[in-house]
């Protein structure tokens, strides 16, 4: 038994205890229309919201992550420059009404280039979160469930962690990147096979988050009474599993895409990442670190956005993971 | 608890082998020519032999078997006669790399020391600072020096290292002058003097990858001690009139040692794949810098035996940590 999975076993039994104690109430209990009880209809997701409003950290880093989004999706059409336009003669140029951020080498606008950048290091972070997700949700709900199957998928995702990640990371990109390019463009081919490779080695947490909690439902009263009365399994999968592990996978999604981000400017840093003309905020800092002596804000602009991007998640997690963890809310 | 090392171990082989091919599988699919770098006005027939020189003529599975014999068999062989002074391993084909013509072990034992002494230090430097940074921001949970402490530590993971390791040249290195940037791998300690630089040229990757991995285990060093501090045996252990300091630092602090150590275990060789962006940071020619190397120039054996080796840290450090848990803590059974 690793750590986690006796973390949640103990979670479980407190859970369990938990709706046994409230059970014991029956005199507590609300009536039997709760419309007339409560003014205001409560939902799950509203406590959660409520809860999450309460994190302040979180709640500061929710308005910073969604002005990011909106500097990389509206700015363009705001700033119309274009971040691959040449303009030699204005290469090199510090800050000025111009160039609010300077140029480049190239004297290409780094401002333009900070938001074509972000689009791209955004797109694959949630690109590769969601094939992460699914990937991870898919083999925990099935391993969790179907009794079979659970020793060979647990096998399967324990010789996942055992594989060295980084390294095979610069491997795959290293030796696909050619024909994929062919293919799909250098572009699209690059991102097809960035978001691919890390989408397929970051899977292995979420998996087994969510094969616990399904080991931890499986156990409770209303699973039972739903294959009490013949709930095919596909059904009750969908139905009575997958919104009761939403919450895990939420706060694993979240912190998904800072790993993704990370990753991937770890990737254009090493020079393995996007073709040079195709700007992301890795591939800008590795740019820039040859004549970071010269021209430091270069390297610090695209750094603090990756740096500032990631810590807005790692926030945003922090506080859905506060406020879905039904022991804390409502305290 | 010795069946279940035993059994492990035996799970452990096929997880290896199986590694090592999926490795190779991915290397054999590659489009990459190791001749790539050759000439084109050297003649095809020419080519041919060269490659059948490298061993590249034969089939995979050919090739996969051959390796396997050389990693398992042949390479311990060598390294008894050298410790040993006898001669089994005569005439056995050791791994060469494509690059160098050289045994791979050997370059990699060239390597090792480097990365040692820059990653051990900085894992040695984080756990230290970690861990009463931990007992600290648990103890006065809510405190400013526990806000301080959580923020600091997003920050910490939040910052990739080749952007903390950029900013400290910046700022070290190039405008106050204090460190040099470049660490310099043929400084050979004799005497004060070289030491001081060694020291010096250490200062900065240390700092970038101890605040990494500081970041990380103080978490969950706050997060154990929390979950220790309100337990009854604590409460007994004040109850009975013991110092505040042994009831925290004796008895708190040793049970909630237990699962950050196992963490700490964990992270050992994840830290061996991080460090290969410090090294490129830093220009530090250790492993990841190898492997790098390598793979630009598709130095099938090196790399093959370098990820393997990141695989075969990884699978031991998960046993060691699954086996300390259960010597630590008594009430951890695996029958």
């Amino acid at each position: 038994m690793t750590e986690s999975d006796r973390q949640h076993s103990l979670n479980t039994n407190e859970l369990i205890d938990e709706t046994a104690a409230a059970a014991g109430a029956v005199a507590a209990l609300p009536p039997d229309n709760p419309q007339i009880a409560g003014g205001e209809t409560r939902s799950q997701w509203r406590d959660i919201w409520r809860q999450f409003r309460s994190h302040r950290g979180a709640m500061v880093a929710l308005f910073l992550f969604a002005a990011t989004i909106l500097f990389v999706l509206i700015g363009p059409y705001l700033w119309t420059i274009d971040p691959t336009y040449v303009d030699i003669r204005a290469r090199n140029s510090g800050f000025s009404a111009a160039h609010p951020l300077g140029t480049d080498q190239l004297g290409r606008d780094m401002l333009a280039r900070l938001m074509a950048g972000g689009r791209v290091s955004i797109a694959v972070g949630l690109t590769a979160m969601i094939i992460a997700i699914t990937i991870g949700s898919l083999i925990g709900v099935l391993s969790g469930y179907f009794r079979r199957l659970d020793a060979p998928l647990m096998r399967m995702t324990e010789l996942f962690l055992a594989l060295p990640l980084l390294p095979l990371l610069l491997l795959m990109v290293t030796l696909f990147r050619e024909p994929l390019s062919k293919n799909f463009g250098p572009a699209l081919g690059i991102f097809i096979l960035i978001v691919t490779a890390i989408g397929a080695t970051s899977w292995m947490q979420a998996a087994r988050i969510v094969r616990g909690d399904v080991l931890g439902l499986k156990e409770r009263e209303f699973i039972l009474a739903a294959t009490s009365i013949g709930t095919p399994p596909r059904r009750m999968i969908t139905r009575h599993i997958l919104p009761n592990v939403l919450s895990p996978i939420m706060v694993a999604a979240t912190l998904g895409i800072a790993t993704a981000i990370i990753t991937e400017s770890a990737l254009s840093f090493l020079g393995l990442g996007f073709p040079p003309d195709f700007p992301t905020w890795g591939r800008l800092l590795y740019d820039a670190v040859d004549q970071m002596v010269m021209y430091p804000s270069r390297v610090i602009l695209p750094g603090l956005f990756i740096s500032l991007t990631v810590l807005c998640v790692n926030y945003i997690g922090d506080g859905l993971r506060d406020a879905m963890d039904p022991r804390i809310r409502g305290r | 608890m010795l069946t279940f090392t035993l059994r492990r171990l035996l799970l452990a082989i096929p997880t290896l082998l199986f590694i090592s091919l999926v490795i190779f599988l991915l290397l054999e699919a590659s489009p990459g020519d190791p001749l790539g770098d050759v000439p084109l006005t050297v003649p095809p027939e020419v080519k041919e032999r060269m490659r059948e020189a490298l061993g590249l003529g034969q089939a995979w599975y050919i090739r996969y078997v051959l390796w396997l014999k050389q990693f398992f068999w042949v390479e311990p062989l060598y390294w008894f006669d050298h410790f040993f002074g006898t001669s089994f391993s005569q005439g056995m084909q050791r791994v060469i790399s494509f690059q160098s013509r050289s045994p791979v072990f050997d370059v990699i034992a060239q390597r090792v020391p480097q990365t040692l002494t820059v990653v051990g230090m900085s894992y040695v430097v984080g756990v230290m600072i970690a861990i009463p940074i931990g007992i600290i921001s648990a103890y006065k949970q809510y405190s400013w020096f526990d806000q301080l402490g959580t923020f600091v530590s997003m920050i910490g993971f939040s910052m990739p290292t080749f952007f903390t390791g950029v900013v400290l040249i910046i700022i070290f290195g190039v405008k106050l002058q204090w460190f040099p940037s470049v660490y310099d791998t043929t400084l050979v300690v004799r005497d004060w003097d070289s030491f001081w630089a060694q020291v010096r040229q250490m200062v900065m990757p240390v700092t970038v990858l101890a605040l990494y991995n500081a970041a990380q285990i103080s978490r969950f060093m706050r997060a154990s001690m929390l979950s220790n501090l309100n337990q009854d045996y604590v409460r007994t252990a004040r109850a009975k009139g013991l110092s505040e300091r042994t009831v925290v630092l004796k008895h708190v602090l040793r049970n909630s040692l237990i699962p950050v150590i196992t963490v700490i275990a964990l992270g050992l060789p994840a830290v061996f794949g991080g460090a290969i962006i410090t090294e490129q940071v830093f220009k530090v020619n250790g492993l990841g810098q190898l492997l790098i190397t390598a793979i630009h120039a598709n130095d099938i054996p090196m790399v093959l035996t370098l990820t393997f080796i990141f695989a075969i840290l990884i699978v031991v450090f998960t046993l060691i940590a699954d086996i300390l848990y259960g010597v630590l803590d008594p009430r951890i059974r695996y029958d």
